[in-house]
């Protein structure tokens, strides 16, 4: 009897792992076969002329090139820089000052953020841009992407900020520090894990994001991959599959090595429901 | 280097008085030990002289400057903490030269400085280390390299020893103290141990709830303790502290009736008043029954410590320790008696205050 | 003790609110103002190009109104239509996520090695790489000569034209696919905290599998339970991504909230009335994470 039942149980997890392999798998396994073949196919297979000619074709392709290499990079790059920074001398502050609902501003902003949030959003959003003169410019991307990653980043750095103890500035201040040096030379350098988790998660966030580059930029040498990639596929008429597989491909690589650099070097942590 | 001079400071965390009124003043060169148990107020007058907290009342003043409102990095002290908050990402060099650095000192005079002084602490070959990579007990001499590299006017340790085991501890003692000798620096050091204190100040100052209770020389603290409460804090074992009542010039309990001692010019007042009768385990002697004002008890425990044995006894229900000094642990059971010299015996009144 | 001393001199008020000025400026530009913009031009006729552009006159409740028109709201394309579509949408996906979350974790609960590692890198890759070239995958997965497909004809079932025959369907299984990770990792991180002293009991006293999820586990992940529940409603109520496989068609099939959002304010440029729905969708957030909040309030006590 329990002999079945363990059998049964074996069977039955084994059937269940067989099918969530599959299901999660076959997608992902597809992106990475499909560049390599030398016809086109919607299924996956194992290419028999492997080729590398489509990553050439798209090297060919300038409007690609400049969408990856160019705008998502100065996108990516310049909201992760400006996330970080904003949010480690803010939550510096909100980790060190007394101000009066210190504690409650971090999760009303929290909530706050998730409440203003996708396409209702972008309403007002992209009006404001609008006003400011930032329709398509990497600028008004950069800045939305910002404002829209602040609030979590607060949280996570201000967290981190309070781990560390106070006795490291204090010293620094004996030793004869004002504030900037303190900061620059023990807190700042003291954070830089932080900081770390702070802009790859910025970095990965605004790489993916596709629908505030959709909105707020207009002519083709300004979309990054995320656009890039949607168009090829929906308005190129008869779209080349082999070829936006391989872009496709390119354009994922950074956030696969970067999943593989958080996960050996701190582990896939888990933030309370926000990707790292 | 400088004298520190508190005058009536007192510091308040909302309502509570954390330092209350404290008048205080640490001379030249001088070696101050604040001691007291955890919340009576020590540290937060070692920070106060740091300027890591800002006084709600009074003035403090490093020898002639009032710096009650300067910041930390004007007062130009050096501070040991009690975890070293050495700089992780810092070479051990550039952590002890960052004093001189903030200062605006030159790479070269920078380097040269701190290798005399690293010289001196004997950590010159680990200046190329990180913190990580060195012992706790090398952490200390780095933390406190770093607070004499600049030559401070005054010297601040905060239990700079409670994360080193007892034989590093020891070291580490001896160590310091021939250091601030040596640079003849003020130093104010806080701590909760009290041979630790003994060991090392020029004068202890006591506290308790915010306030100093006593301060003077180590032996003079222990000789003559001003309170109960400093009575009890000073010494291991602590003072016997026996409730009695002074009845016509004599000092009666359940268990023992002594003469009170004829040094306390002040005992008159007492006369008919409940007391405290302390006695130092030392200054207590085993002695036969018929003994002139023996004090009889009951045994309680022995406990061998090698050069010395602890022995307890229940006289009248107040448990007094003895320290026999003998090779062997004295054979007791049931009762037994004991003698102290009447120049040993100190006396303290309903409020715990010493009677002279 | 020094912890308490809550106003130290480390940083001046000063140093401190000037750190915090440009966290204010982007939190009151791209947080607070947009929120009580959006109110204001949900009371208009505005426009992006022309007259009701330039000069946008008020009209009261009217976008509203329109909105809430109970004769012409559960037409195809229409706002009504649209919350209903979300809220098939939601649902489906909620349920989808957490018990396929909940499903891997309890698999691999107190196991390790190269299969968890393995099924976990996948579930979690699904979730964060980037939107379009999953989508892009996706719609080749879901084409009627797609993998999908072909794993179908080869144990003899149907093939459908999936995102045509059953775009509801598809984008369910799109984004349950996508969301999985995050339930799942919750609920592992979750079981990893609960001792083993008590599972060992439970084993001890015969439990079976289910009484042992429903007696030991339950109790112990009912707070993260619930975490997972509202937080994945609210995102799954503001996502975009399926527009990126249908467009919200064909024919409106997949008209849910977030597309129907971006049709009426970017592809009409009806900002007015693109600002009352956002207007509304921003209300039934607030209700969400306000119950996640309570939520979360009450099971702080439970953990």
């Amino acid at each position: 009897m329990n002999l079945v039942r363990f059998v049964l149980a074996r069977v039955g997890f084994s059937a269940f792992v067989a099918v969530i392999a599959a299901a999660f798998a076959l997608p992902l396994l597809w992106l990475i076969l499909a560049p390599f073949h030398d016809q086109a196919t919607l299924s996956v297979s194992l290419p028999t002329n492997p080729t590398l000619d489509n990553f050439r074709a798209v090297f060919d392709n300038q409007f690609a090139v400049r969408a990856l290499f160019v705008n998502s990079m100065i996108q990516a790059a310049g909201a992760m820089v400006l996330t970080t920074l904003v949010a480690t001398l803010g939550a510096y502050a909100l980790a060190r000052i007394h101000l009066p609902g210190r504690d409650v501003f971090v999760y009303v902003l929290i909530l706050f953020s998730s409440v203003v949030t996708g396409s209702a959003a972008m309403v007002p959003v992209f009006l404001l841009i609008f006003r400011m003169g930032l329709i398509d410019q990497h600028l008004g991307v950069i800045l939305v992407f910002t404002g829209g990653l602040l609030p979590v980043a607060l949280f996570i750095m201000r967290d981190f900020m309070q781990s560390i103890p106070r006795s490291y500035e204090e010293s620094a201040l004996v030793n004869g520090a004002n504030q900037w040096q303190m900061l620059r030379d023990v807190v700042l350098p003291m954070t830089r894990s932080g900081m770390m988790v702070i802009g790859i998660w910025a970095f990965v966030n605004v790489w993916g994001s596709f629908l505030i580059p959709f909105i707020l930029l207009r002519s083709p040498d300004k979309m990054p991959a995320a656009t890039a990639t949607y168009s090829f596929y929906t308005e190129a008429g008869t779209p080349v599959i082999t070829l936006i597989s391989a872009y496709a491909l390119l354009y994922v690589i950074p956030v696969l090595v970067l999943y593989l650099f958080v996960n050996w070097k701190y582990g896939f942590q888990f933030f309370g429901g926000i990707k790292s | 280097m400088a004298n520190v001079r508190f005058e009536s400071v007192t510091k308040r965390f909302g309502d509570v008085a954390a330092v209350d009124a404290v008048d205080l003043d640490v001379h030249d060169g001088e070696f101050v030990c604040l001691l007291g148990p955890s919340g009576c107020g020590k540290t937060t007058t070692l920070r106060l002289i740091a300027g890591l907290e800002t006084a709600t009342g009074g003035t403090i003043r490093i020898g002639d400057q009032d710096v009650t409102r300067v910041g930390p990095k004007d007062r130009d002290v050096g501070m040991v903490f009690q975890d070293y908050a050495l700089y992780p990402h810092m070479t051990l060099l550039e952590n002890i030269a960052y004093p001189l650095k903030v200062r605006g000192a030159k790479l070269a005079a920078r380097s040269e400085r701190t290798r005399e002084v690293a010289r001196n602490l004997q950590i010159e070959h680990l200046l190329d280390r990180m913190p990580g990579q060195i012992s706790g007990g090398q952490q200390q001499r780095t933390s406190v390299a770093r607070a004499v590299v600049h030559k401070p006017r005054v010297f601040l340790f905060d239990e700079p020893l409670s994360n080193l085991d007892a034989k590093l501890r020891l070291e580490a003692r001896a160590f310091l103290k021939r250091l601030q000798r040596e640079l003849g620096v003020t130093a104010v050091y806080v701590t909760h141990d009290q041979a630790e204190a003994m060991a090392l100040a020029d004068r202890i100052a006591v506290m308790d709830q915010g306030a100093i209770v006593q301060i003077g020389p180590p032996l003079e603290v222990y000789r003559a303790p001003r309170t109960t409460f400093v009575a009890d804090f000073l010494g291991s074992p602590p003072m016997n502290l026996i409730p009695v009542r002074l009845q016509d010039g004599v000092l009666r309990n359940d268990a023992f009736a002594l003469p009170a001692p004829r040094h306390l010019r002040d005992l008159g007042r007492h006369e008919g008043q409940d007391l405290s009768l302390g006695v130092r385990p030392e200054h207590l002697e085993l002695c036969d029954p018929g003994a002139e004002h023996a004090i009889s008890g009951e045994t309680f425990g022995l406990e061998p410590l090698g050069p010395e044995t602890l022995v307890s006894l229940d006289v009248g229900g107040t448990l007094v320790v003895v320290r026999v000094f003998a090779d062997e642990p004295p054979r007791l059971e049931g009762d037994a008696h004991v003698r102290v010299d009447a120049e040993h015996l100190h006396l303290f009144d309903g409020d715990g205050v010493r009677i002279d | 003790m020094p912890s308490t001393h809550q106003d130290s001199t480390i940083l001046t008020r000063r140093t401190g609110l000037t750190l915090l000025a440009p966290t204010f400026a982007f939190i009151g530009l791209f947080l607070l103002f947009p929120f009580v913009w959006v109110v204001a031009i949900s009371f208009t006729d505005r426009t992006l190009l022309g007259a009701a552009a330039a000069d946008p006159q008020f009209i009261g409740l009217d976008n509203f109104r329109q909105l809430f028109d109970f004769d012409s709201w559960m037409r195809s394309g229409e706002f009504g239509r649209s919350l209903v579509l979300t809220v098939y949408f939601v649902i489906a996906s909620l349920i989808g996520q957490v018990f396929l979350g909940l499903g891997i974790a309890l698999a691999f609960h107190r196991r390790k090695g190269f299969l968890r590692e393995t099924i976990f890198t996948l579930v979690t890759l699904a979730w964060i790489l980037p939107e379009a070239a999953i989508a892009f995958t996706w719609t080749s997965f879901l084409d009627p000569n797609g993998t999908l497909n072909t794993a179908l004809g080869a144990v003899g079932l149907t093939r459908p034209d999936w995102l045509l025959d059953a775009p509801m369907a598809s984008i369910v299984m799109f984004n349950v696919w996508r969301g999985t990770a995050f339930s799942m990792l919750l609920f592992s991180a979750a079981l990893g905290n609960v001792r083993p002293s008590y599972l060992e009991t439970a084993d001890v006293l015969g439990a079976n599998a289910w009484q042992r999820f429903r007696d030991v586990l339950l109790p112990m992940i009912k707070a993260q339970l619930a975490t997972a529940l509202i937080l994945v409603t609210l995102w799954t109520f503001n996502v975009f991504t399926p527009f990126l496989l249908t467009q919200g068609g064909p024919a409106f099939q997949t008209d849910i909230m977030a597309i129907h959002t971006y049709r009426i304010a970017f592809r009409y440029f009806e900002f007015g009335q693109g600002s009352a729905i956002a207007v509304i969708v921003m209300l039934i957030n607030f209700v969400l994470a306000g119950v996640y909040l309570f939520a979360l309030k009450r099971g702080e006590g439970a953990r």
